[in-house]
């Protein structure tokens, strides 16, 4: 009779348990795929590689904060005890079985992650700056660059307080405006003039700090058309976060039109607007608190605009 | 038997002025460190307001952006130096010695300097608003070269004060270090091994551990940066040939088991608490205690995966994002611990438990977006965004200031005397736990939308989910109110608190409420078993039934 009542309960419960934990593994799933919407447009070949990976954390991520949710409130429904009820409750002290199993798990979980995250990063090719490769880059390495399509021209990144400046050696071009044109591998050399930086654009989702006394090489692929922002990403003193400008990914045509004609433009101040800033603060002579003062812009063919509306 | 003369008649409650001077006397310092904490949380507190109220709108329009950059440097450095580390630092004072049954700390004097440090740095801190120039405002990192730009160029300006602070605090924390170790590792009660020993005095001595190991990286990173601001070296300086990026190695060297340094008690506290208002026996209690120093090992090894984008070899991105994935296991030990612990208990909804509770759901989701920041092409985009800043929240306030303020109920009664009440401390609980997953949750879609972090002013896309992280800021400050008033009218006239209110086990809940200044004195009852035995029926400790009936007889003398 006890038995046949203990195991119905059994059975009721492993049923109950297993429709939660099909209910979890949905709302999981879902997650994962709502994970998607939280980030901005993909403009980069990086994008899909790292939003996957996101997605797919946060499906796993959701699982377990489920499942812990599930235990919080089934103990806070089921298990308060009575109003002067003074009594202990059955004392188990522990489960080795359950240690052992509650270790295993998570270590294979993360490991896990941490392999396919691996994955991921080395075919991002987000190659280290300690290791200046140029031909020989991961990506090349794993077939993931045709022949035909290595870098054709680097461009260079001057990060200053608080301006930044893309120069374009083989054309003879400087702008306060990055344009890049579509589906092409682009070659970044990174520098700063004073202080740490960030290049970050995050609709690319990729992101490096620019080291003063250092020249580092950065490679990246878009692939989407549109107005992106490039953002500041490490803290650089007073209009840090004044400190942006727009990426314009554009059809190859269209780039090269952009970088003819800007061949042809007589060179002038370019973006930025921590000078701006700056010169009403002194007019207003307004009592903020010590700052150095900001280098002046920097002389460009085409100085381009922070105005427009943005893809991201 | 000495035991029939336990314990003595209590002497008249000395003055409340002794809180006012050198004392040496543990439990004194715990309370001088605890309220000073709080002094300073005010302070950080109303710093985070502006800093909220200035980017509830995406324009810099509040305070010029010197001004935030000062200000938001100014609330990390106060909350972590001046709140966090001295809140637990004054726990530690008042709980290590009643929970192993010592007389006071190993080294009393050296107590007593370790905490008037902290009025000293304090001073010094706060006194930096006050200099031309402004305080220090390259964010609590203070990462060269922005940090030793020094646009004055005057030798006494906010970053060097703020170094010498932080210098000053990170020898008061190793005095605290040597000492707590030193009192853990060689006064304990007869009786009380290691695997007797309470999991909060177990988590002290691990946090304690990383502060000697990793206190001294981050004290000589500091002076070589004192040395580039004001002496003229390049230690850091890439025009003299120097390496910023060294500075983080030896910042987040130890800046990272910081972070342990301040979660590891919480899951003390947490190990404590549950227990108590489950009825059950803490599960699994070896593997918890044990899971604290596999936490220090891993806590050492992690710290480049906080600037995995700052130009460190692909070898190191892997080698540092396995072994903090890895801190992940032990860690999820201790939260199905707890979990286990709570299943089939008899739970009771006190103050402390729910300020558990919150803290445990907010850890647990702290966790998970912790794992994600170690995943290296997730990192690259969220880092320094507004990710990090919502993950970081999430285990400061969301989990260790939730478990700080449940240790503050529970053991309220204790070392005061009096009771908290009940029902400003539940508003309080849940205006804390509303407020802060309203503040820090929006932080997540921001960093992912790529709002980086320490921005004066934000593109107006980011709008929407800044507001919404004010209100819950302004919030977070509204619920500081009915726990000041809670504290404040308790100890002042709450009801008499017995020696045992909350019916828990452990060997500071066989002292008198307050604690006698020796604590047991020569009288030091020897453990016969281990900690959290509810429900066995086993005492604690020998004689433990007639301690219990003098201690009854006394408060029913009072």
């Amino acid at each position: 009779m006890n038995s046949s009542a203990g195991s119905s309960i059994n059975r009721a419960a492993v049923l109950g348990l297993s429709l939660w934990v099909g209910v979890l593994v949905l709302l999981s799933h879902w997650m994962g795929q709502q994970a998607h919407h939280w980030l901005p447009v993909q403009a980069s070949n990086a994008a899909p590689l790292v939003d996957g990976l996101f997605s797919f954390e946060t499906a796993i991520g959701t699982f377990v904060f489920g499942g812990v949710l599930s235990v919080v409130g089934w103990v806070l429904l089921f298990n308060r005890a009575e109003k002067y009820d003074a009594t202990d409750a059955v004392p188990i002290e522990g489960n080795t079985r359950l240690e052992v199993i509650w270790t295993a798990i998570p270590f294979v979980l993360v490991m896990a992650i941490a392999a396919y995250a691996m994955q991921v990063s080395h075919r991002l090719g987000l190659v280290g700056p300690m290791e200046h490769i140029h031909a020989h880059s991961p990506i090349e390495m794993q077939g993931g660059y045709a022949g035909d399509r290595l870098p054709s021209e680097q461009i260079e990144v001057i990060a200053r307080q608080w301006s930044w400046e893309f120069r374009y050696p083989g054309s003879n071009v400087s702008t306060t405006e990055l344009h890049l044109p579509i589906d092409q591998p682009v070659t970044f050399r990174l520098t700063s003039d004073d202080v740490l930086h960030g290049f970050y654009i995050p609709a690319f989702r990729l992101k490096q700090d620019v080291i003063p006394g250092r020249a580092i090489d950065f490679n990246l692929t878009p692939t989407r058309e549109g107005r992106y922002r490039l953002r500041d990403s490490q803290f650089s003193g007073t209009w840090f976060a004044a400190n942006q400008a727009d990426v314009v990914v554009e059809s190859r045509e269209a780039y090269d039109a952009w970088l003819k004609q800007a061949a042809a433009q007589p060179l002038q101040p370019g973006l930025s607007l921590a000078v701006q800033e700056y010169a009403e603060r002194q007019q207003r002579n307004t009592s903020g608190w010590a700052t150095v003062p900001p280098a002046p812009p920097p002389q460009v063919n085409v100085p381009g605009s922070s105005d427009l509306p943005h893809d991201a | 038997m000495t035991i029939a003369t336990f314990p003595p008649e209590p002497p008249p409650p000395p003055s409340w002025t002794r809180y006012l001077g050198f004392s040496t006397d543990a439990k004194v310092i715990g309370i001088q460190y605890i309220v000073t904490a709080f002094f300073f949380f005010l302070i950080g507190g109303l710093l985070a307001m502006v800093i909220r109220g200035e980017l509830i709108t995406p324009a810099a329009d509040l305070v010029d952006r010197s001004v935030y950059n000062g200000i938001y440097t100014m609330h990390g450095t106060i909350m972590l130096f001046l709140f966090i580390f001295p809140v637990l630092n004054g726990l530690n004072n008042l709980l290590i010695p009643t929970m192993i049954g010592a007389p006071d700390m190993a080294f009393p004097r050296l107590n007593t300097a370790a905490f008037w440090l902290v009025p000293v740095f304090g001073t010094l801190l706060i006194a930096s608003f006050f200099v031309p120039g402004g305080p220090a405002t390259a964010g609590w990192w203070s990462y060269p070269p922005v940090s030793i730009q020094n646009p004055l160029g005057h030798l006494i300006n906010g970053e060097s004060m703020w170094i010498l602070a932080v210098a000053l605090s990170g020898i008061s924390s190793i005095m605290g270090a040597v000492n707590f170790v030193t009192t853990i590792l060689r006064m304990r009660a007869p009786g009380m091994g290691f695997f007797r020993m309470p999991v909060f005095c177990w988590t002290a001595l691990a946090a304690q551990s990383l502060q000697l190991i990793g206190l001294p990286a981050l004290t000589g990173g500091a002076v070589m940066l004192l040395m580039d601001l004001s002496f003229g070296t390049s230690f850091y300086r890439p025009e003299g040939g120097g390496d910023p990026v060294l500075y983080q190695h030896f910042f987040w060297f130890y800046s990272h088991p910081a972070v342990y340094v301040i979660i590891l008690p919480v899951f003390g506290i947490f190990s404590e608490l549950f227990p108590v208002y489950s009825r059950k026996p803490l599960f699994g209690y070896v593997y918890v205690a044990v899971a604290s120093f596999i936490i220090v090992g891993l806590g050492l090894i992690v710290w480049v995966h906080h600037f995995f984008s700052s130009g460190v070899p692909q070898w190191m991105r892997d080698l540092f994002m396995a072994t903090t994935m890895l801190i992940a296991v032990p860690t999820g030990v201790k939260v199905f611990a707890w979990l286990g612990t709570l299943w089939g208990g008899k739970l009771r909804l006190t103050t402390p438990m729910l300020f558990c509770i919150g803290g445990l759901v907010n850890f647990v989701f702290a966790g998970i977006t912790g794992v994600m920041l170690a995943t290296v092409p997730i990192d690259i985009h969220v880092s320094n965004t507004y990710f990090v800043v919502g993950h970081f929240h999430y285990v400061i306030y969301g989990a260790a200031v939730m478990g700080i303020f449940a240790a503050v109920y529970h053991w309220f009664p204790k070392f005061t005397g009096r009771m908290p009440y009940e029902g400003l401390g539940k508003l309080h609980c849940l205006l804390t736990f509303v407020g802060a997953n309203l503040n820090f949750l929006p932080m997540h879609p921001l960093g992912l939308m790529g709002m980086p972090r320490r921005v004066s002013s934000y593109d107006p896309e980011f709008a929407f989910w800044n507001v919404i992280a004010s209100l819950g800021a302004f919030l977070l400050g509204v619920s500081i109110i009915p726990f000041l008033l809670n504290m404040l009218s308790s100890w002042i006239r709450g009801p008499r608190a017995t020696h045992n209110p909350w019916d828990a086990i452990g060997l500071e809940w066989l002292l008198p409420s307050p604690p006698p200044e020796d604590n047991f004195g020569e009288e030091v009852p020897t453990v016969i078993s281990r900690p959290y035995g509810y429900g066995s029926g086993e005492p604690l400790v020998e004689h433990q039934a007639e301690i219990e009936r003098r201690l009854q007889l006394q408060e029913a003398a009072a």
